[in-house]
């Protein structure tokens, strides 16, 4: 783990997705534990973001790293480095694309987040060892992160960002590509303003992204997706079948969780468990004198 | 603290004085110790008599003093009495048998910290006092037999130690109640963790009698602990409820028209152990929780945080242990139907008043609540008769051994920093716990109690890390005071 290995076309673990590209590497820099992964969601931005704007990454990176879907990004300040950070905290994969030889850790004050990644996913790039990060390398390192990522999410941009380029090749391959709104003073959000009036869908909860992407889902558990998914107004479809059946039993009328229990044969503990799931989800509450009622 | 008595027998006007901050008991002794010496056979000393109990400053009380003074006064007449690294307790009758008195058991210990070797006490009292390791007990039924012993004369009948634990009074079992399978879970989860409980439902739901099944749920105290317990029992004299060497956890039920001094500890002189104290290593149920006057419950607050309560008084605090586990019931409103069939008829004001009682000092010590519902309803579910208390006990006493911290309150006691490394989350529960603190509100207090409890849920379950379904189901017991 701790040297680089060049991965080749022909090595089992080359993600096949870089052959969509039109000009493919010829071959990847390896450095770390976790390779390249399915399901894979980009998370990109701007370098110079706001503190809303790393939050915003940082928790959609939870989220997704939470939901077992890996993060991958390019290791810049800012947005980047909150999208690496975020999955990391959640226990999650990432991967970093590099504008750089593998040796090289550019920004340098970036050399713990760095190893962090090297620990809990990998870094990855296709110039030789030793190669500086010329401008010029950006760009082409921008294609291999549209063309890893099932989706590409930008949180913060402006109009001459890095990141548009990132969204330029995503929508060229057909990856999936959502946008953070924001003000429409914002600077920081210029950019992705302007994606979003282009035609990119806005993304306003995690529940755009699997709209969107709907592979994406198969790949998660169910119980967690209901958390991350649930949304006021929507239909009790959206919620695992566990938490559907105890939905379905309540009907209209507040119930006692003993009842939902007797009939549907569950033990207190699985009732307690799913109902506290529900209440999370929004979509039932206790009522006092120890009822509980649907409120979808 | 050991007292040492002294007397002084001068020349001068017959009398008979006793000095060292006393109180009323001690100041009658002299009544008592003046006819059973005589009526022992000896002779009370027709001359000025001064007795002094040292340390001065100490305020003493009680009558356990009366065979010490009596000792020390024919002690001061009669070199032949050898007196060498003993204590004495005891109150004398007038016909100079000796009488058993509170409190011995600590005494005893206290001594032999003291480095006290031999003991006399009543009769009545050795067994008690034999509890006690490092001292020599010896029972004296009455004065002369102690007067012939310390005169090489007689001998007295040794106190034997008997550890064997003692059968106490049965508990209810949990079988006997009828169905109400969410509040027994949480009374599980409660015992394995050693969480504090608040139980909400209308009058006549099963809450009281839940809460009197709960100490079957716990596993027998250890031996030094259930000695620390019978050591408050009999400061309070109250020792015949509960045998001394019983294992069983104590269980205490105080009405809400207690004072706050029979709650907490206190009383006129040197203050007494209250309610909580005798609940140490056990349960504190407080029945009608909002009927407890808010000083009451202000009260408890230092006991619930620091396991233990000091009782000040001008010349001396005392600090008494009070380590229980807190039940509270409460009716969802003043009226009692708040969410039931039959409708509330509280003010909005009334309702506000009753749960404010709680929210304050109770609130942030309770890890769960649970509804208690009334029973008609769900009389037609209740097919089975439910869990018998041992098979429950069995689970708790895994639970409590898979996460053994030597802490009797278990999991409940963890602080912040601890319970984030003992829960080792998985990475979907850290998720859920973050976003609940987004949607549900939860407080930095109230996101540890869940995590605490979850920890305790995936104890039971043998689970090593706190995982998304134990959390979900600590959220569902989490403490919700707005309704």
């Amino acid at each position: 783990m701790s040297e680089p290995r060049w991965l080749e076309p022909s090595a089992p673990d080359w993600p096949e997705r870089l052959d969509h590209l039109a000009s493919p590497p010829a071959g990847l820099w390896q450095l770390g534990s976790i390779g390249p992964q399915q399901p894979c969601v980009a998370i990109v931005g701007s370098r110079r973001a706001t503190f809303g704007g790393v939050e915003i990454a940082s928790s959609i990176a939870r989220d997704l790293a939470a939901a077992g879907i890996q993060v991958v990004s390019g290791m810049a300040l800012g947005i980047d480095a909150a999208a690496h950070n975020g999955a990391l905290e959640a226990g999650g994969s990432t991967v970093a694309v590099l504008g750089c030889g593998i040796d090289i850790c550019y920004p340098s004050r970036h050399a713990e987040l760095r190893r962090r990644i090297i620990a809990g996913g990998s870094l990855i790039t296709e110039e030789p060892a030793g190669t500086p990060p010329f401008k010029y390398n950006f760009p082409k390192r921008n294609r291999i992160i549209a063309a890893l990522a099932q989706a590409v999410v930008v949180v913060e941009a402006t109009e001459r960002s890095g990141a548009l380029s990132t969204a330029r090749w995503a929508a060229d391959l057909g990856r999936e590509v959502l946008a953070v709104p924001g003000s429409i003073r914002a600077r920081q959000s210029s950019g992705t303003n302007l994606l979003i009036r282009d035609g990119v869908r806005p993304f306003l909860s995690l529940a755009d992204l699997l709209d969107a992407v709907p592979e994406l889902q198969t790949a998660i558990p169910h119980t967690t997706l209901d958390f991350v998914q649930a949304r006021p107004g929507g239909g009790i479809e959206r919620f695992s079948p566990p938490l559907r059946e105890i939905l379905a039993r309540m009907g209209t009328q507040p119930v006692y969780p003993d009842q939902v229990g007797a009939t549907l044969g569950l033990s207190p503990a699985l009732v307690a468990s799913r109902l506290g799931a529900l209440e999370l989800a929004g979509a039932v509450m206790s009522l006092p004198g120890g009822l509980v009622a649907r409120t979808v | 603290m050991p007292v040492t008595v002294e007397a002084d027998i001068a020349n001068g006007l017959p009398g008979f004085t006793i000095v060292g901050l006393t109180d009323r008991a001690i100041q009658e002794a002299r009544e008592r110790v003046k006819p059973a010496i005589r009526n022992a056979g000896f002779k009370f000393p027709q001359r000025r008599v001064t007795v002094n109990l040292a340390p001065a400053e100490l305020p003493k009380e009680g009558t356990g003093f009366d065979l010490a003074i009596a000792i020390a006064i024919l002690r001061a007449e009669d070199q032949s009495i050898l007196l060498d690294g003993l204590a004495f307790l005891g109150e004398l009758a007038l016909d100079a048998s000796l009488r058993p008195v509170t409190g011995v058991l600590p005494m005893a210990r206290c001594l032999a910290a003291a480095g006290i070797r031999r003991l006399i006490v009543p009769v009545e009292n050795a067994p008690e006092a034999a509890l006690a390791e490092g001292v020599e007990v010896l029972g004296a039924s009455s004065l002369q037999r102690c007067v012939d012993y310390l005169r090489g004369e007689g001998s007295l009948i040794p106190g034997v130690r008997d550890t064997s634990p003692a059968g106490a009074a049965p508990e209810p079992d949990l079988a006997a109640v009828r169905g109400q399978a969410q509040a027994k879970r949480a009374l599980e989860i409660a015992a394995a963790g050693g969480h504090n409980v608040l139980m909400t439902g209308p009058p006549g739901a099963g809450k009281t009698m839940l809460a009197r099944t709960f100490p079957s749920l716990l596993p027998d105290l250890p031996y030094d602990a259930a000695l620390e317990v019978a050591a408050i029992y009999s400061l309070r004299g109250t020792l015949r409820e509960r045998p001394p060497t019983t294992l069983r956890p104590p269980f205490r039920a105080p009405h809400h028209s207690i004072s706050r001094a029979g709650l907490v500890g206190g009383g006129t002189g040197l203050a007494q152990p209250g309610e909580i104290s005798l609940a140490h290593r056990g349960v504190l149920f407080l029945d009608e929780l909002c009927e407890f006057s808010r000083q009451h419950l202000e009260a408890l607050r230092q006991p619930l945080e620091e396991h233990s309560v000091t009782v000040a008084r001008a010349r001396a605090a005392v600090t008494y242990p009070a380590d229980f586990m807190f039940i509270g019931a409460s009716n969802p409103c003043p009226c009692g139907h708040l969410g039931d069939a039959q409708g509330c008829s509280c003010e909005p004001r009334q309702l506000n008043a009753y749960h404010g009682k709680i929210s304050g000092p109770i609130k942030d010590r309770i890890d769960l609540v649970v509804s208690v519902p009334r029973q008609e309803y769900r009389e037609i579910f209740d097919g089975a008769a439910g869990e018998s208390s041992s098979s429950v006990r069995n689970r708790v006493e895994g639970a409590r051994s898979r996460r053994d911290r030597g802490a009797a309150h278990g999991n409940a006691a963890l602080t912040g920093r601890e319970i984030l490394a003992a829960a080792r989350a998985t990475a979907p529960a850290r998720r859920l716990l973050a976003l609940s603190g987004e949607r549900l509100h939860l407080s930095a207090r109230g996101f540890f109690r869940v995590l605490r409890v979850a920890r305790t849920i995936s104890d039971l379950a043998g689970e090593d890390r706190v995982g998304e379904d134990a959390l979900a189901e600590a959220l569902h017991y989490r403490i919700e005071m707005a309704g």
